[in-house]
């Protein structure tokens, strides 16, 4: 691919977005943008749309209305460049139960394995973050749904994407499970790194949130208004 | 690259740590032949005509057990939103899927089948033509089966469904296969039969992880 721009640079704008799922207007005239060191949360009620506009930014759903553009490119037409720079991480976390946390790590970060070079030390070290040091070589399915989860999220300090998409990452985490993912968050956002985020979670440690209320937007009839005005709410 | 070269290693290493999972459908092959000749007629003369349809219809059947769990649990689980999300191409995937299959099921049953082959008074000039057949006959039922096991991933019991929709793509390997079989028996030349198997396979190897992608895509879009 052309080099036109910094490894790390996230430029990442929807215009115009307009989805509707079973006739019903989930969004319509969305616009926003998310550049380094950008976190935003899309919140609003349930079933308001919020996993379905994350799983358009990932570029999963094309089921759309409006533009998605990568450094101003359409998003499909970019897709596998922007792959390698944004780390998914879905509702359920595509971990096999028969498989011990280390050997589900190393399916999970095997698209980003070659290109950045990623140990098995590595992977150790990040079980070993998640609190998973011990059960490294213990079948996920003696594991509890937390500890399940954390293996998703060890791949946070191993892929080198500089833009995360995070579906409800705080799911069946502990206290302290919850408290090391938001400085892990904010610790990425701090280096430049952007986040988008669906969470019910309050994230009100991280001075540079913005909020984005999908709720609001169904509601409220100046709707292109409605991104800024939860955005000035916010900071 | 490397997505596809993990998958096929963790979808290997998931293979040996629930063996039951391709153990069963082998177990079912067995039984069935074995129980043929006790039921019809032990006559060696009368088996060694019917041996090549009953193993490959056996074959047949074990292959479409295995196949309903193909891909459930990656839809369930978000192995397949991780591939998608990767960009990578899912036709290699699909492919890579496909492969796995057949190692876990076609190869064993290939292996197996010469010792159903003395149970059933198979022919010795049928031998060769049997375990041909096999090898080159169940990869296409592996990878036809996979187009059907991507569009009922996402249905809950979708193993009847899945029979439905695959059973008459299989039926031409089923003829093709059976035959090449039976003629090698009788002292006929078999390879006509067993060109038309590769020419499938060749075929399938092509097409259907295109088919198996974009059912697996329709999986996603719900």
């Amino acid at each position: 691919m052309l080099d036109r721009y910094d490894n790390n640079s996230v430029s990442l704008a929807a215009t115009d977005l307009f989805c509707e799922r079973d006739d019903r207007v989930l969004f319509e005239s969305l616009s926003f943008a998310i550049g380094n060191g950008d976190l935003l949360q899309l919140a609003g009620p349930n079933g308001a749309g919020k996993t379905t506009l994350l799983r358009l930014l990932a570029g999963l759903n094309r089921d759309y209305d409006g533009e998605l553009l990568w450094h101003d490119e359409p998003l499909d037409d970019v897709f596998s460049e922007y792959a390698a720079r944004r780390l998914y991480l879905g509702h359920s976390a595509a971990i096999k139960r028969a498989l011990t946390p280390i050997e589900n790590l190393r399916w999970l970060v095997s698209p980003w394995a070659e290109q950045a070079n990623i140990s098995d030390d590595e992977l150790w070290q990040a079980l070993e973050q998640v609190e998973l040091g011990g059960y490294e070589e213990t079948p996920c399915n003696q594991l509890s749904a937390g500890q399940q989860r954390r293996v998703g999220l060890a791949r946070l300090d191993v892929v080198p994407a500089p833009l995360w998409i995070l579906d409800e990452p705080f799911t069946a985490l502990d206290v302290y499970g919850v408290e090391w993912l938001e400085q892990r968050i904010q610790r990425h956002v701090e280096r430049n790194g952007a986040v988008v985020i669906t969470s019910h979670h309050a994230l009100q440690n991280i001075p540079s949130l913005q909020r984005l209320d999908l709720g609001l937007l169904a509601a409220s009839p100046s709707r292109s208004d409605a991104v800024s005005d939860a955005e000035e709410g916010a900071s | 690259m490397s997505l596809v070269a993990a998958t096929i290693k963790r979808d290997l290493l998931l293979a040996a740590r629930n063996p039951g999972e391709w153990l069963n459908p082998l177990m079912f092959f067995l039984m069935v032949v074995a129980l043929f000749p006790l039921a019809v007629d032990p006559d060696p003369k009368f088996l060694a005509r019917i041996a090549g349809g009953v193993i490959w219809v056996a074959a047949l059947l074990a292959t479409l057990l295995s196949l309903d769990a193909l891909y459930k649990s990656d839809v369930e689980d978000g192995t397949l939103e991780q591939w998608l999300a990767s960009g990578e191409s899912l036709y290699l995937l699909a492919l890579a899927k496909a492969l796995v299959h057949w190692l876990c099921s076609g190869l064993p049953l290939t292996l197996m089948a010469p010792v159903l082959g003395v149970m059933m008074a198979l022919p010795q000039d049928a031998y060769w033509a049997m375990i041909l057949s096999l090898l080159v006959g169940t990869p296409v039922l592996s990878l036809l089966g996979s187009v059907g096991a991507a569009l009922t991933a996402g249905v809950r019991s979708g193993g009847l469904l899945l029979s439905l929709l695959i059973l008459p793509m299989y039926v031409p390997v089923l003829i093709f296969a059976a035959s090449a079989v039976y003629h090698a028996g009788i002292g006929m030349d078999y390879n006509g039969q067993i060109g038309f198997l590769g020419a499938m396979l060749a075929l399938a190897a092509c097409l259907t992880p295109f088919a198996a992608a974009a059912a697996l895509k329709l999986n996603l879009s719900r």
